[in-house]
């Protein structure tokens, strides 16, 4: 009865969050918005007894990426979001995209309904940082280990990306590992 | 007693229409980010759900490897604003209309 009770107070400020998300033109407040979202999709985490991932939620969502997020939007001092008249028709295609999702979601909705397997929890809950851990490296260490080369390559295109490159420095850098080279030899 | 699976399933399935009605609504580079960031996470949602009803760690694991792709995704992603907005001082999207001529 608790876990009910719980699940919509959670879920219906997830909605919420979500909707002022997206209803928010100062993207500031749409972060912060998303942060709630966040955290209410932890506390479903907690209780579908997966205390792991709603440990990392928090660590890893609201704590890193939002970070990132709100420290950019400081950084490029943003202003809202202004709409064009002319890009209107937008609002009709993102409507029509959603009701097609929403049905769909419908579907799978009374689809689960129905079947007599999804209905009932499994008696031994796992998502304990042991059982994680356990299957993370030995059944799954090959995603794992391509995880850890694109975090990887992420670091390296982002700071690639973000960082101010002048008139004819590739040249330089080359022109000076060439030499360096040269004279190695 | 507790909530279905298929409640669980229908608020991922709300989270994630207003997270791709959002993604073509916003024009601004960040507001589309954030966006995404919230479909990725309404299909966490399903993924610890399942791995809940059906008693399998498999799920969770998952859902681990699309918070690894998100957060590069985040690295990337404010580096390819940052720079766009070097260049436009602005992020809005539909000021990114170089290749249209």
């Amino acid at each position: 009865m608790l876990t009910e009770v719980l699940f919509y107070i959670f879920a219906g400020l997830a909605i919420a969050c979500a909707v002022s998300m997206v209803y928010h033109k100062n993207p500031l407040y749409s972060a912060i918005a998303l942060v709630g979202v966040f955290i209410s999709l932890s506390c479903l985490y907690l209780s579908l007894a997966a205390p792991f991932i709603a440990v990392v939620q928090i660590l890893v969502y609201a704590g890193a990426i939002m970070v990132l997020v709100v420290f950019v939007i400081m950084l490029l001092n943003l202003e809202d979001d202004k709409y064009r008249p002319s890009l209107r028709y937008l609002i009709g295609i993102g409507g029509g995209l959603a009701l097609v999702l929403m049905t769909q979601a419908l579907f799978v909705f009374y689809a689960v309904l129905k079947s007599p397997a999804g209905n009932n929890a499994s008696e031994n809950p796992v998502g304990s940082t042991l059982d994680i851990g356990k299957s993370m490296y030995t059944e799954y260490i090959l995603p794992v280990e391509i995880v850890g080369v694109m975090l990887l390559m992420a670091v390296i295109g982002g700071v690639m990306l973000a960082r101010k490159f002048d008139a004819g420095e590739d040249e330089r850098i080359l022109k000076d590992e060439l030499e360096k080279r040269h004279l190695d030899q | 007693m507790e909530p279905s699976l298929a409640s669980y399933l229908a608020l991922s399935g709300i989270l994630f229409t207003i997270g791709a009605f959002g993604v073509i609504y916003k024009r601004n580079a960040i507001g589309m980010f954030m966006c995404i960031e919230l479909m990725l996470n309404a299909v966490n949602l399903t993924f610890v759900a399942f791995a809940r009803y059906y008693g399998d760690v498999t799920g969770q694991l998952f859902v681990f490897m699309v918070m690894s792709v998100a957060a590069a995704e985040a690295a990337v992603g404010l580096g390819i604003i940052i720079a766009f907005f070097r260049n436009k001082v602005s992020v809005d999207v539909d000021d990114a209309s170089i290749l249209r001529n």
